[in-house]
């Protein structure tokens, strides 16, 4: 989606402001927000990806005017009234305890998945950015559309983010898709002005590129 | 979820009601909103209070970027293990301890007289939060992920920074599930200083790229 969260390479925004001594929590309603969040998700009724697209479908407005947890507990409130959780809590859903969620928490998960397909591409390989414009979750960022680079690492087959991404309520598409890191030259993502020593890289899935003739 | 209505009106009429309104009336509205949800939750069963509060002691109190620093200055004093953090950075941070949500797929890129690593996650704020813990706010600020993938040395004035002249720039956006961990230049003047004392050279900023190590004569003996 094409939303005010793919912030790469917008200008408006000013310096970046940072804070000396920052504490990892501000607000007490911040630390409510951030243990609520994760610990609803850890019911499973949905993921990471439908998540963040429920952040990034924010009102534009809404988004860019709120700080981090006003927009997670924003996009907590419109999930679970979405999914109707508090008016019919869906049957033997219970709460985790303190001891299942710092177990999951503080455990390793992975986001590898099982294929049959070889990946598409090597290291060295130069590969283009196909031009994406999808409406719903993508992890394409808009400055990286239709750039030619050059793949530097093969990931390995990970849950694809556009169809894990499935409507709240639905089952995501488990395929998963090769992962690579794709490097790109500063000229070719920002023109003949860009700092000349400079590179930036996405980890980009398989179905957002395409060879280079 | 209409929330913003209930708590404005509680916040309008609070001497007619209850004590738990009264007590709401009290709170900013974000607090109002937030702890209204969550006694919704913990009514319907959804959530425990006291798994609650052991999520914030964990992501407030046990993770934080002394695990990064810890795994850095590791990689400093022993060249074993800086050669098996940047060929399989998974093993070798979860060999201290340092595992979790949001640190599944580690990747420890150096920093070198001609590279300096910098992240940033441009779509949201993704950041390796077993060895870093939770993000600062301007890590997250549009802001930062604006700028950084444009303007990198632009950031890093912002923080003071500035690159010697020829060092290469990388940016890492970190648009899926890997989190990066940039290992920083050891400073001149540590060889004789203790994995412990190093790892105070180690600040946030500097795993990040948006800062570099200390010097020990900028760190309190």
């Amino acid at each position: 989606m094409n939303g005010v969260h793919d912030l790469g390479g917008m200008q408006s925004f000013g310096p970046v402001l940072p804070e000396v001594d920052e504490p990892p929590i501000h607000e007490d309603w911040e630390r409510r927000t951030l243990a609520v969040t994760l610990a609803v998700g850890a019911l499973g009724l949905w993921n990471i990806d439908q998540m963040r697209h429920q952040r990034e479908k924010l009102p534009p407005a809404q988004y860019l005017s709120s700080s981090y947890y006003e927009i997670w507990q924003a996009a907590l409130e419109n999930t679970i009234e979405e999914l109707g959780l508090l008016e019919d809590p869906p049957e033997g859903v219970r709460a985790r305890t303190a001891e299942e969620l710092v177990t999951a928490f503080s455990s390793r998960g992975s986001y590898v998945r099982p294929t049959d397909r070889p990946a598409r591409y090597a290291v060295g390989q130069r590969v283009r950015t196909r031009n994406l414009n999808p409406v719903g979750h993508t992890r394409l960022p808009r400055y990286a559309r239709g750039k030619v680079g050059t793949v530097i690492a093969v990931r390995g087959p990970h849950v694809f983010p556009d169809r894990n991404a499935a409507p709240l309520g639905t089952r995501p598409d488990p395929e998963p898709e090769w992962l690579y890191t794709v490097d790109f030259d500063g000229r070719e993502l920002w023109g003949e002005d860009a700092d000349p020593t400079l590179t930036v890289s996405v980890d980009a899935w398989e179905p957002y590129l395409e060879e280079v003739a | 979820m209409g929330s913003d209505h209930s708590h404005s009106h509680s916040h309008g009429h609070s001497h007619d009601h209850g004590s738990d309104e009264e007590e709401f009336s009290t709170l900013s509205p974000m607090d109002a909103r937030v702890r209204a949800l969550e006694t919704l939750l913990t009514e319907r069963g959804l959530v425990d209070r006291a798994a609650l509060d052991a999520v914030v002691e964990r992501y407030e109190q046990e993770v934080g970027p002394h695990n990064g620093a810890q795994v850095v200055a590791r990689a400093w004093t022993d060249p074993d293990y800086r050669a098996w953090l940047l060929e399989d950075a998974d093993e070798a941070i979860a060999s201290l301890g340092h595992v979790g949500r949001q640190g599944e797929h580690m990747v420890v890129v150096e920093n070198t007289p001609e590279q300096h690593n910098m992240v940033v996650c441009t779509l949201c704020s993704c950041y390796p939060w077993p060895v870093l813990g939770l993000p600062p706010v301007w890590y997250k600020s549009p802001a930062y992920r604006a700028k950084a993938v444009i303007d990198p040395r632009g950031v890093l004035a912002d923080f003071g920074v500035t690159l010697p002249e020829g060092t290469r720039i990388k940016v890492w956006d970190s648009t899926a599930e890997v989190r990066y961990l940039v290992l920083p230049m050891r400073p001149e003047g540590t060889e004789g200083l203790t994995e412990e004392r190093l790892a105070e050279l180690v600040t946030r900023d500097s795993m990040i790229g948006t800062g570099l190590a200390l010097r020990p004569e900028e760190v309190a003996p």
